[in-house]
Order: C-alpha cells, then structure tokens, then sequence
C-alpha cells in the first residue's frame, strides 16, 4: 500500500514534468498544427543553459529565472529566424526544419558540452520534507509544474494578450483584421512554450540528468501525454501527462518492469490514435456548418 | 472637404487571376454607401483590397491618407472596421471574448467597458449568451456578433460585408435600424456592400454597381433606384 503511494507521487512528479513539455508541444499545435519534434531538445538546451550559470557561481534561483527568460529569448528567436521563412511550406518541409532543428540544437550541445552525464542540482533539500513517500525534489517538482501551469492558465484566460494569442492561433485572418500582430503572437508563443519546456527540464534534469540525449524519452512521454488528452486541448494534455507519469510509473514497478517503461509510451500512443483520434478531452469542435 | 474614402485605379488579383479591374469611387465622412452587383462581380474582393487583405494596385486614400498596400492590422488602427463575409467570428472563444477582441487596439479601457454595455444594448440577444463559445451561436446571432466586433473599435469607417446575411427579414430590418441610429448618432461611416439591393438603397446615400470588377454606374441612392436596368436586374420590378 505504502509502496502502490509512493509509486503514484513518484509517477505525478514526472508526470508534471510530462504535462509541462505536453502543454508546450499543444501550444505550438495549435498556433501552426505541427508537432515540434524539437521542443525536447529546445528544453535540454536551456537546461544547459542553467547548468552553465549556476556552474558559474549563480545561485540556484536567479539561475533558474534567467534560464526561462533566455530560454524565452531562444524560441521567439528560433520562430523568428527558423520558422518563420518556412511558413508557408508544405508540412513536409516543415517537418524536416523540426527535426534539422532537433539535431543541430543536440549536436551543438554535445560539441560544446561534450557528451558525458553531468549531474544537476536540485533546488530542494536532499532529505524529505513533504512526508516519507516522496522526495524533496518531487515534491517540488510537482509544486513548480502546479505554479508554471497556474500562471499558464491565468495569462491565458485572463489577460489582453493571452486572449489576443488565443485569437490568433483560432483564426490568424480575423486577427489581423481586429489589428492582432499575427506573427508576434506565434514568435511569443514560441518563447512560451520553450520557456515552459525549459522549466520541465531543470526540474527532470536531477532525476535524469544531464545529457544531451535526456529528452528523448521525456518528448515521447509528452507526446503521449498530448495525445491521450486530446492534442488541442490545453487541459488535457496537462490531464494526460500526469496520468502517463502515474502510469509509467505504476507499470514499471509492478507490472512490466523498468526496461519496458518506455514501451508503456509508444503503446498508449498507437493505442490512442487507434482507439479515439482525437484524444480522450480532444475537442469535437462545435461549429455551425 | 476632401473624401472621406478615395479609391482610384484600384485593380486587385488572386494569384494570377485578376478580379478588379481599376475601380474608382469616393466618400465622403459622415455617409453610407452602398456597393451593388451581381454574384462575382467583386464587391466582397473590393472591401478586402481596402483593408489590405488582397494584393492590389492602385490608390486607396482615407482621410487623405495613403493605406495601399498597408497591413490589414495596420488599417484597422486607423479606424476602419470590416464585418467580413463569412462572419469572421472566433468559434472557441466567448462572446464577450470575440467583442473585447473588437477593441483589441484601443487603449481607453474604461470606454471599452462601457461600449460593451453599448452593443448589449442594441443586441440584446448577445448579452444573454455572452459567455456561450461563439461557433455555438446561431447564424444570425453570429452576424449580429461581427456586427457588433466592428463597432467595438469606435471606428470612423466600416465595411459591411452582406451585413443581411442568414438573417431573419424582422432582424434584417431591426440590423438596419441599429446602423442608421450608429451612422446618425455617432457619425461612422459605412460601405455596405448587400445581396438585398432594395434595403441597401433604403439605407445608403450614394451607390456603386460594380459589373466584373468596374464600376459601371454611380449615383445618389435616389438616381440609381429609378435606373431601368438597375431596377430589372437587382430591384426586380
Ligand atoms: N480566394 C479567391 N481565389 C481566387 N479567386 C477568387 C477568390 N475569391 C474570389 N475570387 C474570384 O473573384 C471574383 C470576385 O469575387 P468576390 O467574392 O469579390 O465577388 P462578390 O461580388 O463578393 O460576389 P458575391 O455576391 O457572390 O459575394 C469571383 O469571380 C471569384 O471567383
Ligand atoms: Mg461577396
């Protein structure tokens, strides 16, 4: 029982982590209707980022806040520089910019950082402090998930420029026409989603550590996460992540074993595409024909 | 006093196929207009060309100022606002959200609240659903919706595409009502462009018959309406 506890919050701490890098990924989805295979490595980049920082003498949380902003510099850039001229290309050709994206972003890491497992700090203290059945770092972590997607959900719903994003994304020709600069909202949707998945990696990094690999599994967890919950929905995905994360979790300690964890994934995908296309909360759009 | 609108020599394309071949027309502040012609004659494409949201040649001149070839975003921050064919509305997003969208330029906060108030008042039907997603609204409900989304910028212009459209002939006639009161109250400007050619020359000024993509005939409201043929192919009497 204690165990089958322990498991759960061990499995909602990733989970979170999967939810943040989901919610990333469905931002961008819904903007451009593409899956940025590059978000994993976006984040893994700004990770290392922050291990430079705080290598550098920068106390942890500064070091944290300046990796989101730079991570957020990164992504409008990145929209701005990359993506931008591709714009209008087939989504073929789109595609293939993501995944040139993906590995120059990988490859560029490994050049400068070299490929060795570097550890990374936690900001949370080594012994428990929310109770025996999860770490500090878990703990946490679930804790920073809850905040980034709180503020998420308030700046989105709440504020002018949320609902002008929101716009733009739903229907870029009324956009421009109510005066929404249509490209700034998809450059800051960029900067948002890479600064959501920066925060994702500082906090998987302790758990996984540092390399420049450690996203791989991380985005397929998330791209399972997104599609369970419905790949244009928000919430959803967040609902999805940390149910994979418990999932992954529950299966791997008592059911299948760690070696086919990542299996868990691939199979909840297919079985989703197969089963409800459009995700468990997807919307089935209401619109008058 | 110079034209409100000035539009000379505009010519504009889709792609390789070209639609308006140089029209010209004029305005002046303060009136409505209306833009009459059949099917694909070009009147839809001449209100895109105005607010730059087609590719065109040719000069468009509001209050004396240049907006050829300017950006659709950049035009509505002049103070032109266009109810689109097709509605335009923002189906996943509220009401009220598409109708805070109207005044996305505006920086008079309090203003915009109260002009929320304004627009409830003359589509009542919207308040009662203002929190409903807006692809969930009736047709009708939805063109009063765009409708009230121009007027939310206080513009000094507006371009209303079959403004009519799916509309209910009470509606249509209570829709009319509400832009002579706007056009009369609060001096906005109006280029209608309308399938139900009798309203539009009840409400306009001044009309334009465009016949593929020219002007072929112009005049007060008064002279067009006892023009023969226009009379037999839009008036149908
Ligand atoms: N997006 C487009 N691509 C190519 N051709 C187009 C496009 N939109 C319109 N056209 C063509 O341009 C011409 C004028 O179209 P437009 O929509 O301006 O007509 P309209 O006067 O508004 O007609 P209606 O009364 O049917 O709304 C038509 O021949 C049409 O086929
Ligand atoms: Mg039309």
């Amino acid at each position: 029982m204690q165990e089958l506890l322990h498991q759960v919050l061990a499995g909602l701490a990733t989970g979170g982590i999967y939810a943040s890098l989901a919610l990333a990924l469905v931002m961008i989805y819904q903007a451009t209707h593409l899956v940025n295979f590059a978000q994993g490595e976006m984040a893994m980049f700004a990770t290392y980022l922050a291990w430079s920082l705080i290598n550098a003498g920068m106390p942890y949380w500064p070091a944290f806040l300046l990796t989101v902003v730079l991570a957020f510099v990164l992504g409008v850039v990145i929209e701005r520089v990359i993506i931008r001229p591709v714009e209008n290309a087939p989504v073929l050709a789109v595609v293939v910019v993501f995944i040139a994206l993906l590995v120059i972003l990988n490859s560029v890491t490994g050049w400068i950082y070299s490929y060795t497992i570097k550890s990374f700090p936690s900001p949370f203290p080594a012994e428990p402090i929310f109770g025996q059945y999860v770490t500090s770092h878990q703990g946490g972590a679930i804790g920073v998930t809850l905040v980034v997607l709180l503020l998420l959900f308030l700046f989105f719903r709440y504020t002018p420029l949320g609902l002008a994003m929101r716009a733009a994304a739903q229907n870029p020709d009324s956009a421009r026409l109510v005066g929404i600069r249509v490209g700034w909202m998809l450059a800051l949707g960029w900067g948002l989603a890479a600064a959501v998945g920066g925060v994702a990696g500082m906090m998987v990094a302790p758990i996984v550590f540092l390399d420049p690999n450690m996203m791989g599994g991380v985005l397929l967890y998330a791209f399972a996460a997104a599609l369970v919950g419905g790949i244009d929905n928000p919430a959803g995905a967040v609902f999805g992540g940390f149910l994979v994360g418990v999932l992954e979790n529950l299966l791997g300690a008592f059911v299948i074993g760690n070696e086919l964890k990542l299996a868990v994934a691939l199979v909840l995908i297919i079985g989703v595409l197969v089963v409800k296309p459009s995700g468990f909360f997807g919307k089935v759009l209401v619109t008058r024909v | 006093m110079a034209a409100l609108l000035q539009v000379s020599g505009l010519h504009a394309s889709y792609g390789l196929t070209r639609v308006l071949h140089g029209i010209d027309f004029a305005m002046d502040e303060g009136t409505i207009t209306t833009l009459l012609g059949a099917n694909g004659a070009g009147k839809t494409t001449t209100l895109r060309a105005l607010c730059g949201m087609v590719k065109t040649q040719g000069q468009v001149r509001f209050s004396g100022e240049r907006i050829d070839g300017k950006a659709p975003e950049d035009i509505v921050r002049k103070g032109i606002a266009h109810v689109p064919d097709g509605r335009g509305t923002f189906v996943n997003l509220t009401t009220e959200e598409n109708l805070r969208l109207g005044a996305y330029t505006r920086r008079d906060r309090g203003a915009v609240e109260a002009d929320l108030e304004r627009v409830y008042g003359y589509f009542p039907r919207l308040k009662e659903r203002h929190t409903q997603q807006a692809g969930t609204l009736s047709g009708g409900e939805q063109q009063m919706l765009a409708v009230s989304r121009a007027l939310m910028l206080r513009p000094r212009l507006m371009l209303l595409d079959e403004p009519s459209f799916g509309l209910a002939p009470l509606i249509v006639r209570e829709l009319f009502e509400i832009l002579r009161t706007v056009n009369a109250k609060e001096k906005v400007s109006m280029l209608v462009v309308e399938q139900n050619a009798a309203m539009a020359l009840e409400l306009a000024d001044h009309a334009y018959l465009i016949e593929t993509g020219r002007v072929v005939l112009s005049g007060t409201t008064g002279e067009i309406k006892s023009n023969d043929a226009v009379r037999r192919s839009y008036l149908g009497y």
